[in-house]
């Protein structure tokens, strides 16, 4: 490697083209700070380049470097801020692909800003020509950095407090059909839901403000249905309103009224953008609302394996943003994800300190320094057959949304949601008793619906209903791959 | 109407053995025991009354039923709730909370709806039980 081997300043600074690794990018020697921000890249270099080259670049891009040597490097203590590269491990079972991780100091960045982070640390190198391709597998944020973020405004111990609900999962749906209902149909269909069983309703993400309903007819049917269905049950429910709109003025006005209305949630899409993100978890502050945010347009850059940004490091940034639910996949139902992969996510919205855990994908540990819990969701294509499985999978510390699961149900809304709601309580029941759910899940939801004809009905039509595709985003360090 | 407040109101009433279960769980988990009953069963209604402290030192669940049985001979129209506290670090919180007792007629809750401007609706529940009748006469009849 004596080509990669920084070189004496006269030479260094000579005006050219260097490699990356002779200005300095490489060091494997490096000594990690612990106010260091680490991140772990997956890189394939374009045939014939130098991996620990392709690493060195990807450093020196994501901090201080150009393509050329520049002279101006020298009016600055240029060698504490250029990002290092210090280790670099071919990934198992791959021959083009390489982990390479890099140390950034923490001054490089701006307090309490996601933009300022990711406009480093993704802003210029997935573009960059020596590479095939780029991910950003992990980082692990120092405490020192952690706390410049003020995180959920609400969290999963502060929700369960304001909600009255506690030791189970909590049950959400997604209005359906996503598009087209009228403000007074949708609110029937929240007002059902919520009767039913279901502690929360839910927009979907391209529910904003169309011509077939406006938002604020939206907010105030909805708003009848929830206070209709806590009257009649006793307990309190919401309904995620999702605010989402073309400007933060806009945003503001929708949560102001959802505010008004009385409801207790709110709801964005993360399509907004990580700013706007930050602006409203500090109006949910103010506010005592809790922020929902459903994680739109995130597949187009996290599915693929070898190219993009992992969903874990998108969740770290969230908890940082301050959200308080997001979603996190649900491993057996109709969207992407490897069940232990999924788990890493859930681990990084929910631990006190994320250990490493290389299975899951966890790279790093992560102290998160008091921060509250984010609460994930799982949506997307689940049903109270599975029950057992997502139990044994997530815990209680999750929002399980069972949307045509509950909506599809045959003999009704209501029915579906009363099925989702006695799978649940019997499964949870169970597990505390002792009982093996894995195994003799099935037998549990059939004694359970000896006394309730909608989960009878539900278990019906759905009971054989699975996922099973071979994931894209699995894991590089189990020997057999995963499958729901 | 029936309440479903709680982890298990959507399943049948529990047998005193499912509550010794689940009981025990929260042993295992070093949660705090804690029964707590009210007749003012308002989902805003955090405070209900304590039936003694949390039972931080309890090591078996037939303390706690023992607790139980005397709250419920005590107030068998009310509603009563066993809760488990979790004192760790970051939790801090309850962890469990079920229903062992309710009036043999609940009556449920009106809603109350305020117009107000531009379509807007302030909305009020309000027990039909607790606005009937003052504190401690508002389920069937109970001595003590």
């Amino acid at each position: 490697m004596g080509t990669n081997q920084p070189l004496d300043p006269k030479k260094r600074y000579q005006a050219g083209v260097l490699k990356y690794a002779q200005m300095g990018y490489w060091e494997p020697d490096y000594e990690v700070k612990d106010t260091d921000v680490l991140a772990v890249f997956r890189i394939t270099p374009q045939e014939g380049v130098d991996p620990v080259e392709a690493a060195a670049a990807v450093a020196g891009e994501s901090s201080t470097a150009t393509w050329t040597v520049v002279w101006t490097d020298r009016l600055t203590n240029c060698d504490k801020y250029r990002a290092k590269a210090y280790r670099v491990d071919p990934v198992p079972g791959q021959t083009d692909q390489y982990f390479a991780y890099i140390a950034y100091e923490l001054s490089l960045f701006e307090e309490g800003s996601i933009a300022n982070l990711t406009a480093s640390v993704i802003g210029n190198v997935f573009g960059f020509k020596p590479l095939k391709a780029l991910r950003l597998e992990d980082m692990r944020l120092p405490v020192a950095y952690v706390k410049t973020f003020k995180g959920p405004p609400t969290g999963i111990v502060v929700e369960r407090e304001r909600l009255d609900k506690y030791g189970r999962p909590i049950l959400g749906a997604t209005t359906k059909p996503k598009l087209g209902l009228s403000g007074k149909n949708y609110g029937r269909v929240v007002y059902e839901a919520l009767l039913g069983g279901l502690d929360f309703t839910k927009d979907d993400e391209n529910i904003n403000s169309q011509p077939f309903m406006h938002w604020r007819d939206r907010f105030l049917y909805v708003m009848e249905g929830v206070n209709r269905a806590a009257a009649q049950t006793g307990e309190v429910k919401g309904h995620y309103l999702n605010i989402t709109a073309g400007t933060m003025e806009e945003m503001y006005k929708r949560a102001e009224f959802a505010r008004d209305l009385g409801s207790c949630i709110v709801m964005i899409d993360l399509i907004i953008g990580y700013t706007a993100i930050q602006s409203i978890s500090n109006w949910c502050r103010d506010n005592d609302m809790i922020l929902h945010l459903h994680r739109a347009g995130h597949s187009t850059y996290t599915r693929q394996k070898n190219h993009g940004v992992s969903f874990r490091v998108i969740s770290k940034w969230m908890r940082l943003a301050g959200v308080d639910h997001i979603h996190a996949g649900t491993a057996v139902g109709k969207l992407e994800g490897d069940p232990m992969t999924v788990q890493g996510f859930y681990n990084v919205c929910r631990d006190p300190i994320t250990r490493e855990d290389l299975p899951r994908g966890l790279f790093f540990e992560q102290d998160w320094a008091g921060i509250r819990r984010m609460m994930p969701v799982a949506s997307g294509g689940i049903h109270a057959g599975q029950m057992h499985q997502l139990l044994d999978l997530f815990g209680d510390e999750v929002v399980l949304q069972f949307g045509g699961g509950t909506i599809g149900h045959p003999m009704g809304i209501q029915a579906g949601a009363t099925a989702n709601r006695v799978a649940l309580e019997a499964m949870v029941l169970a597990r505390n008793e002792g009982r093996d759910i894995v195994n003799e899940g099935p037998e549990i939801l059939k004694d359970a619906a000896s006394h309730c004809q909608p989960l009878r009905a539900a278990l019906d039509t759905w009971g054989d209903i699975t996922f099973n595709y071979t994931s894209t985003d699995t894991s590089d360090f189990v020997a057999t791959p995963t499958s729901a | 109407m029936r309440i479903t407040q709680g982890t298990f109101s959507f399943l049948p009433d529990l047998s005193d053995t499912q509550i010794t279960a689940q009981i025990e769980y929260c042993l295992q988990n070093q949660w705090a025991v804690a029964i707590e009953f009210t007749d003012d069963p308002h989902p805003r209604n955090t405070y209900w009354a304590m039936w003694g402290m949390p039972m931080f030192d309890l090591q078996d669940p037939a303390g706690a039923m023992q607790e139980l049985k005397a709250c419920r001979d005590t107030y068998p129209e009310h509603y009563i709730r066993i809760n488990a506290f979790d004192a760790a670090e970051g939790w801090e919180t309850v962890r469990l909370s079920f229903i062992v007792n309710r009036p043999s007629e609940e009556p449920g809750f009106r809603m109350v709806r305020r117009e107000g401007a531009g379509r807007t609706m302030h909305y009020t529940l309000e027990s039909y039980a607790v606005n009937r009748n003052p504190e401690g006469e508002r389920y069937g009849r109970e001595q003590g």
